[in-house]
């Protein structure tokens, strides 16, 4: 694990301003996320989450500010001054994108094997063996059973299209994944089950994680760090441990205190 | 013939579609915009293609028209007679002699020459289009040779039948850059496009595209290493000829089961008729 004790951050965001009109959806946000840590983004309906997510992985342009990503050989980039085959690229190979609803991400008129391996294919493998098998290990990896590899994914019930989803957006092995409400819509069963699977996956392969969630259940357990936002300012960010015990920010501590304990 | 201009279209309107010809076989396999016109006969009966010919048709040319292979159905015999009458140039059913073809899904089995041009009728030019939606989302994947999803196509029939089952319009990446529906012909011809002598022109009406294949271009079918582009052709001999490497089809001869296998290209077969017959006649 060289790579997530190297020293330099591998996104970096800063200054990021948008407006929609007079709203201010980000306001000076600064942001550093390192290699192979996962960082979760808290904070109430309409804080700017969504919205800053989508502007660190280049899918939304800010007014202004930059976001900047390191790839692997170590030639830093800004997200939003690079080409759109570049930037497309990225998107297929060293980044995922993982969606709140499952159904926006996969196609739901191709199997499941063909949804997992189309990136592959996208990659350029052209090996329909090897995509197979990797298909086949990567269901195994989100616990589908493997006899469904040719079923189509309408087929299959809400935790287990967003397994799918995961699967997908990890056949390529990524080192970046941004992830949008992940456990959004599921049942507390569920959605316990894919937090556990999401956190073996992200420590075992070593991603690093952009996690958006208004949780701080789902902060608590999968982010190693938290940023706080509200009305479009990070209004705290640390350590999640210190950040959820000892709260500094009067809004913070609205947030902590109002989960129910259970 | 007075009352049209030679060739039907007006000299402006050639202009303009041939300089969307010229466009197109400079980055062989991408579809170029025209403007193509209103023409005296329905779409999807080759409103494309007509116009590609009327382009590029010389008072010197012979042209051939065939339909399905054929030289003699209707509307192989009805845009045959209409260029006869507009431009007045000769026409034959010979492919050996002619200069212009124009084709409705298939590509004749006598090897085409350099000085040879073969015009395309095609009705859908988009080889994604049955994928994705959104033209802008093409157009895209177009620009940024992203052809993935062709391939996620391709492995989803050898997943459900074993095989990829596309048996016409088998889609082709042309000069390892564009990916193209080469019309809907049948797979078995796909091979014949690759590095062809003779110019390659499609023209899709409706959809107001052209596109082209130059001479000596690479024309390959995409498929898997482990599941290559394999040739299907049903497993007979013309029942008129007897070739075995031609493209058949299946003719119901009666109510009762009754069939035979003939040759689509009906110039290939009643030329290697006379051939036989005149063998016949000299043993």
């Amino acid at each position: 694990m060289s790579e997530s004790q190297s020293t330099s951050p591998m996104l970096q965001a800063r200054d990021l301003r948008l407006s929609f009109g007079s709203i201010n959806a980000l306001d000076g946000v600064e942001a550093t996320l390192w290699p192979g840590e996962v960082l979760a983004i808290v904070g109430e309906s309409g804080s700017g989450k969504t919205t800053l997510l989508n502007v660190l992985s280049g899918r939304v342009a800010p007014d202004s500010g930059h976001v900047y990503y390191r790839d692997p050989e170590g030639e830093t980039d800004d997200v939003h001054a690079m080409s759109a085959p570049k930037l497309r690229a990225l998107h297929r190979s060293d980044w995922g994108f993982i969606h709140q609803n499952p159904r926006d991400a996969l196609r739901m008129g191709v199997s499941a094997g063909g949804n997992v391996g189309e990136r592959l294919m996208a990659q350029g493998a052209r090996n329909y063996g090897a995509i197979r098998a990797s298909a086949i290990d990567w269901l195994g990896q989100v616990e589908i059973d493997a006899d469904r590899i040719d079923d189509l994914p309408r087929t299959f019930s809400g935790g287990m299209l967003q397994r799918l989803q995961i699967a997908r957006t990890l056949a390529t092995h990524p080192r970046l994944v941004f992830m949008d409400e992940p456990t959004g819509g599921l049942d507390v069963s569920v959605q316990a089950r894919l937090l556990d699977l999401i956190r073996s996956l992200v420590a075992r392969l070593g991603i690093a994680v952009v996690l958006v969630t208004h949780d701080i259940a789902v902060a608590r357990l999968l982010a190693g760090r938290i940023l706080v936002m509200r009305h479009g300012r990070v209004v705290e960010t640390g350590l999640t441990d210190q950040v959820l015990d000892d709260p500094q920010h009067p809004y913070t501590q609205l947030l902590v205190s109002s989960v129910l304990s259970a | 013939m007075s009352g049209y201009n030679f060739a039907y279209l007006d000299e402006q309107t050639k202009r303009m579609i041939r300089r969307a010809i010229l466009k197109a076989v400079a980055i062989p396999g991408h579809q170029v915009p025209f403007g193509a016109r209103e023409m005296p006969l329905p779409y999807g009966w080759g409103t494309g293609g007509i116009q590609v010919t009327a382009a590029i048709l010389g008072q010197n040319d012979v042209l051939k028209v065939i339909d399905q292979g054929a030289d003699d159905t209707t509307n192989a015999v009805s845009i045959r007679r209409f260029f006869a009458r507009v431009a007045g140039v000769e026409t034959t059913t010979r492919t050996t002699e002619a200069t212009v073809i124009q084709t409705r899904h298939r590509i004749p089995e006598t090897p085409l020459r350099a000085d040879q041009i073969l015009v395309y009728q095609v009705p859908l030019p988009e080889p994604l289009a049955k994928l994705e939606h959104s033209r802008a989302e093409t157009r895209q994947m177009h620009a940024l040779a992203e052809y993935g999803l062709m391939h996620v196509k391709l492995y989803e029939d050898i997943a459900r039948f074993g095989h990829v089952a596309i048996s016409y319009d088998y889609p082709v990446m042309v000069n390892g850059r564009y990916l193209m529906s080469p019309s809907p012909i049948p797979a078995f011809d796909t091979p014949k496009m690759n590095r062809m002598p003779a110019l390659q022109l499609f023209g899709a009406g409706r959809e107001k595209r052209i596109y082209a294949v130059p001479p000596y271009t690479a024309v390959v079918p995409l498929d898997f290493d482990d599941h290559p582009f394999r040739l299907s052709r049903a497993p007979h001999a013309c029942a008129l000829c007897g070739a075995r490497d031609s493209y058949l089809d299946e003719v119901v001869t009666d109510d009762r089961g009754g069939r035979m296998f003939i040759c689509s290209d009906t110039d290939y077969c009643a030329g290697r008729q006379e051939t036989a017959d005149a063998a016949g006649e000299a043993a």
